[in-house]
């Protein structure tokens, strides 16, 4: 067994394309206060709440139809089956949709970020 | 269509043993892993994403999905498929909005969230009334349709059917915890796919493996109008109410909210989210398959002369399509559904009096490991017998709207406060407080008022409330509240904390 490799510190104690202050340097006020960690926090629920509108749109006008436009949902979209059906079926398929766009994002974008900014803490 | 549905067989006991015996081998491995109160109530945080998505997909599946859904679109057809998509679309508003936060901010139970930055006692008292009610009027509901529907299937009597549920429920959450709890989802949740999907291909076998030819049976024998939207959605307002109250209802549900505190962290928070919306979403995808496949083969007569609401239909089915072996298994499932989703609940309530109220608030946070736990499974004996004593007060009473009222209990009272908690800097303890007790007074109020018990249960000539779902006034009011009181009663010390929370509410820096 190898020993763990210490904690990889960048040479130079500012990356300078990032221009991010280096590693453990920072105070959980400042994180807090950071223009990171505010864009982080405001990219979070941008997502989220772009994606909860586009789960309104979607279950709310499959409802209202379903309750609103009995003939338009009754059309025959294929055979032996009204349109109503598929409907159905794409909100929950659409639902699930939505939260894989949601853990795929958070994977790629949201968590690199957090990990970034809880290194810059003091130890 | 003679059936042998309501006398035990060979078949039903040795599956119902099997069932009972590997989950109280589990439920003995989990009780010697359970130790402290954090085993106790969050399973030791050890809990991985893929198996915590399975039981958080066991805690919602309940026996309503499973023989309800199935149930509904056998006799109303259409309808009954909108009701399954209700029940999906609170998944992906639970990620987006709690899912990561709660799991980062709390403990134990969602109230840790509530009471964060505030004061403890009086929004924990508060918390904790919204949860128990929720949990108590989800519990009642169940217990009574597990004692009808064991009856059904097995012929044992009521009574015993309370007494049966009650006790093996109690030995998984009194010995084994969250563990125990956990691991008996995750069983439940696999055999009820299993069942749901060998039903469906079973259904799709006969139809030439084409749903279409499956719709064009069903509209040949009782017309197009079985496919179609009929009236179970008429008015859109009433309509979107009870989408509402299906949708944020969830987000306050304690049992589901509590599932978060089993994982290790944020991350794999979100991920079980996932995998629980992908097993939910396929389970009520092919549902309406059962359903629809019932209403052709076994006929909706036969349905309602074994029961009424058509809470038999997929037992029939399984009957018809897979003989006695298959409906003992089918059954079997039904009953592990329906303990499984009692445990679940009873560890909710119990956690509520003994971490919310009990070390909170009477003990102000100082108890021994031993006192916490040791009261832990107090509460639980105490939940449990009353939801014995519940079940067989409520016998032979609609207590179908109780489902109703807890979803519209845990949408008006515990999500606003708790969604307000984690991102309004301005919240206050009184805004908290009476926001609670708001949501939970007005949607009790209006069910109360409502056709469906003023008129159903007490026999009024005319309901005093005239929508069947209140959530859309409700929640409203409930924020509403919050926001008002917030305002008028400033909480400078809230509001600094709520700075400092940020690190632990985004970064997960603190997290326990």
């Amino acid at each position: 067994m190898k020993e763990a490799a210490p904690p990889v510190t960048p040479s130079v104690n500012h990356s300078p394309a990032l221009g991010r202050p280096a590693r453990g340097t920072r105070s959980a006020a400042q994180v807090v206060a950071s223009p990171e960690f505010k864009a982080l926090v405001k990219r979070r629920w941008s997502v989220s709440l772009l994606l909860l509108t586009l789960l309104f749109v979607s279950y709310y006008g499959f409802i209202l139809l379903v309750a609103g436009d009995k003939t338009f949902v009754s059309q025959m979209v294929g055979e032996n089956t009204p349109l109503a059906i598929p409907m159905g079926v794409g909100v929950i398929v659409f639902a699930w949709l939505l939260t894989a766009l949601y853990v795929a994002w958070a994977n790629r974008s949201y968590d690199p970020e957090v990990e970034r900014l809880k290194g810059e803490l003091h130890r | 269509m003679q059936s042998s549905l309501g006398s035990p067989t060979a078949s039903s006991i040795l599956f119902f043993f099997l069932i009972v015996a590997l989950t109280l081998v589990v439920t003995y491995w989990a009780a010697r892993r359970t130790k402290t109160s954090s085993e106790f109530y969050a399973a030791g945080r050890s809990v991985s994403a893929a198996q915590n998505g399975l039981a958080l997909a066991g805690d919602y599946m309940s026996a309503a999905s499973f023989l309800g859904i199935s149930g509904m679109v056998a006799l109303q057809g259409y309808d009954g498929m909108i009701y399954a998509t209700g029940w999906l679309v609170g998944w992906p508003a639970l990620m987006f909005l709690v899912a990561e936060p709660l799991r980062n901010l709390g403990k134990f139970t969602f109230a840790d969230v509530v009471a964060f930055r505030l004061k403890q006692r009086p929004v924990r008292i508060a918390a904790a009334v919204g949860g128990i009610l929720t949990v108590l009027f989800y519990t009642i509901a169940q217990m009574v349709g597990s004692g009808q529907l064991i009856k059904l299937m097995f012929g044992i009597p009521y009574e015993w059917a309370e007494i049966i549920v009650g006790t093996v429920m109690l030995a998984y959450v009194l010995f084994g915890g969250m563990l125990a709890t956990t691991w008996v989802q995750i069983i439940k949740a696999v055999l009820l796919l299993i069942g749901v999907s060998i039903l469906t291909v079973l259904v799709l076998a006969k139809f030439g493996w084409s749903p279409a030819n499956l719709y064009g049976a069903v509209s040949a024998k009782y017309g197009p109008s079985a496919l179609v939207p009929g009236g179970f959605v008429s008015s859109p307002l009433e309509a979107v109410s009870l989408g509402l109250a299906l949708m944020f209802g969830l987000l306050g549900l304690p049992h589901i909210l509590m599932r978060f505190y089993t994982v290790p962290d944020a991350k794999a928070a979100r991920k079980s989210v996932l995998y629980a919306t992908g097993l939910i979403g396929f389970f009520y995808v092919i549902i309406p398959i059962v359903g629809f496949g019932t209403a052709v083969l076994v006929g909706r007569d036969v349905v309602t002369k074994i029961a009424p609401g058509g809470n038999m239909a997929a037992p029939l089915l399984a009957e018809l399509l897979g003989g006695q072996a298959f409906l003992g298994f089918i059954s079997a499932v039904a009953f592990a559904t329906i303990l499984a989703v009692v445990a679940g609940l009873t560890l909710a309530g119990a956690s509520a009096f003994s971490h919310d109220i009990y070390m909170s608030v009477i003990k102000r946070g100082k108890a021994s490991e031993e006192d916490q736990l040791k009261v832990a499974r107090i509460a639980t004996i105490v939940f449990g017998v009353c939801a014995i004593a519940l079940g067989i007060a409520f016998k032979g009473q609609n207590v179908a709207f109780m489902v109703g009222l807890a979803f519209a209990i845990a949408a008006s009272a515990n999500f606003p406060a708790l969604l307000m908690s984690i991102v309004w800097k301005r919240f206050s303890t009184q805004g908290a407080v009476w926001s609670i007790l708001a949501g939970a007074g007005s949607s009790i109020g209006m069910i109360v008022l409502s056709p469906t018990v003023w008129v159903g249960i007490f026999k009024f000539e005319k309901a005093i409330f005239p929508m069947k779902n209140p959530a859309i006034w409700s929640m409203t009011l409930a924020f509403v509240v919050g926001i008002v009181v917030s305002l008028l009663t400033p909480e400078p010390e809230a509001q600094e904390k709520f700075e400092e929370e940020k690190l632990r509410t985004y970064l997960g820096v603190g997290a326990e």
